[in-house]
């Protein structure tokens, strides 16, 4: 298991990480060194067991529906690094 | 120009009807000031666990059920991740796979035009959340509104490859399906508040070949006349397209609805990149057959049934059934004032006249009106009996809606009974003659149309109490013998 250096360029542009060329190669060695644990784990025999998504057994929490209070907004706004009009202020996004 | 066969897929987004979000209990409500109706769950604060809301699974099903979906009796949610700012969290949580969504592999109805029906495959019902809003600021920065943000979302994706063929169709699909989701109570339908979105993707193939070409899918489509629009604009655009021998390129198009013509928005990410996997936050949900078929038994009758029914059971045609069945309340009215007993058809022609007149004034919805079922049934009683006229019927109803008094009651209490009495008439007839000897004489020369004029002086003469029929006769006999 490796992962190459286009899957790097990728992973970095999805996580909107500008890398050079020298990170690019720094990361391919971390990456390729973590992917290696997922070998020794491959190695378990799991064949009687099924595969699951959850690592607890319970199932169907749920809540009713009854709305409750919600924060006051200067509370709401008190992290963000700008806020104005009540909005939390970010600066311009293309979605590409 | 060669012929092309165009294929359209629909993906409806409808925000359920809940009191609550989705993970966290604050208020769900459209409008009101930006950013206050926000907790640490819907923010993504650090250390907070999203819990979700019972009301809005069960919708999802019964929407599922309703569309004769299979039901996944074991369900788990999902992380879509992405890097915009209209989630705070970084990612959406929604619902992945094709036997995971709530449910998948069901069919829609639609009605068509030649009096059949048309089945539309439905590829999955699944349960996410929405997202806040951006806004432009004029400082070139983005202003954010998180009030939307995790507001329980259902997504409804059709059959793939796409049962839908034409712009016609595509919006005849979402017609029928808002009004499923209005029966069922789950959606308030609100497409001009964005409550019911829709994003149908669009290609269009030559016609023979086999393989489906590449589709663009078009958003910002707010209502059904711009799905309409949209979709065939999008048809023609693509064929013209191919014409010219160019390749059509997989991308998200917006609808101007001024200009009515689709512009590019972006270059489609691809499935990839979302990189979905389970949100260790949720645990899964598991469904027993008692509990689906408990939801299944609770199902209202679905809006085509209903159609079919009223021209079966009441004689209605097509499109004076959907006259009541655009409106759950307005049919529900309606077969109320059956029920009790009433002429089906005449009963229909009073909601449609008067009555729908008088809402659509006030603006006061069918169920707040004083007028009831049981007043519209006595009314079309009164006149069909021929106690009042249907001038009369008009001065009963105006004080109906005023008083919420019986029809019969207002008639009795009026003293305004309709005139049958044959000595009663035929005396107002020979004064009405009397003071009229011009009239008579043309009539008596040949211009028979002057008995019109005659029979409105009776009518006015009695208050509009006569009943008209015998006055036609008693009037024809007078003059004869004048």
């Amino acid at each position: 298991m490796s992962i190459s250096l286009e899957e790097v360029r990728h992973v970095a542009q999805l996580a909107r990480l500008e890398l050079d060329e020298d990170e690019v190669l720094a990361f391919q060695g971390e990456l390729n060194a973590l992917l290696g644990h997922f070998l020794d784990i491959q190695g378990i025999d799991v064949s009687d067991i099924d595969a699951q998504s959850h690592a607890v057994t319970m199932q169907n929490v749920w809540a009713e529906d009854f709305p409750w209070e919600s924060l006051p907004r200067e509370l709401a706004l008190k992290n963000a690094k700008v806020s104005r009009a009540g909005l939390f202020v970010v600066p311009a996004i293309i979605e590409d | 120009m060669q012929s092309y066969i165009p294929s359209i897929g629909m993906e409806v987004h409808a925000e359920l009807a809940t009191r609550s979000k989705m993970f966290c209990r604050c208020s769900v409500a459209f409008g009101g000031q930006p950013n206050t109706r926000t907790c640490p769950i819907c923010l993504g604060l650090p250390g907070t666990l999203p819990v979700p809301n019972r009301a809005a699974v069960e919708m999802v099903v019964r929407t599922a059920l309703a569309l004769n979906c299979t039901i996944a009796m074991r369900s788990i949610f999902h992380r879509k991740n992405y890097f915009y700012p209209d989630l705070p969290k970084g990612y959406q949580v929604s619902q992945y796979g094709d036997t995971n969504p709530l449910g998948y592999g069901g069919y829609i109805e639609i009605p068509t035009s030649d009096g059949g029906v048309k089945r539309v495959g439905i590829r999955r019902v699944h349960l996410e959340e929405d997202t806040g809003k951006l806004m432009h600021l004029p400082t070139g920065e983005s202003g954010i509104d998180y009030n939307r943000a995790g507001v329980p979302l259902m997504e409804i994706v059709s059959e793939f490859p796409p049962d839908i063929q034409n712009a016609e169709e595509a919006k005849d699909y979402l017609v029928q399906l808002r009004q499923i989701l209005l029966y069922l109570g789950v959606c308030d339908g609100k497409m001009e508040e964005g409550s019911l979105r829709c994003e149908p993707n669009i290609s269009v193939r030559l016609k023979g070949a086999e393989k489906l070409g590449t589709k663009t899918e078009l958003k910002n489509l707010n209502s059904f006349k711009s799905v309409q629009l949209g979709v065939g604009y999008e048809t023609s655009r693509q064929a013209a397209v191919l014409e010219k021998g160019e390749k059509v390129l997989q991308e998200t198009r917006g609808w101007n609805e001024q200009k009515e013509e689709s512009y590019l928005m972006r270059i489609k990410e691809t499935e990839n990149d979302y990189r979905y996997f389970p949100d260790p936050d949720l645990i899964p949900m598991v469904f027993d057959d008692a509990y689906i078929e408990g939801l299944r038994k609770s199902l209202p009758e679905l809006p085509l049934s209903k159609s079919q029914r009223y021209e079966k059971d009441y004689g209605l045609d097509r499109k004076e059934s959907w006259e009541f069945l655009v409106d759950p309340e307005w049919s529900r009215f309606y077969e109320e004032a059956v029920k009790l007993g009433g002429d089906p058809r005449l009963i229909r022609n009073e909601m449609v006249s008067e009555f729908a007149k008088h809402l659509n004034e006030t603006g006061i919805p069918a169920r707040e009106s004083r007028v009831t079922p049981a007043h519209i049934v006595e009314l079309t009683k009164l006149k069909k009996e021929g106690q009042i006229t249907s001038k009369m019927g008009k001065d009963v109803f105006v004080a109906m809606v005023k008083d919420g008094r019986m029809p019969a009651q207002i008639v009795k209490e009026s003293g305004a009974v309709q005139i049958s009495d044959e000595s009663q008439l035929t005396s107002i007839i020979e004064e009405v003659l009397k003071t009229h000897p011009d009239a008579v004489a043309k009539y008596k020369g040949g211009q028979v149309n002057v008995k019109g004029f005659l029979v409105g002086q009776i009518m006015r003469q009695s208050k509009g109490q006569a009943n008209p029929e015998m006055v036609q006769d008693l009037l024809q006999k007078a003059l004869e013998q004048a």
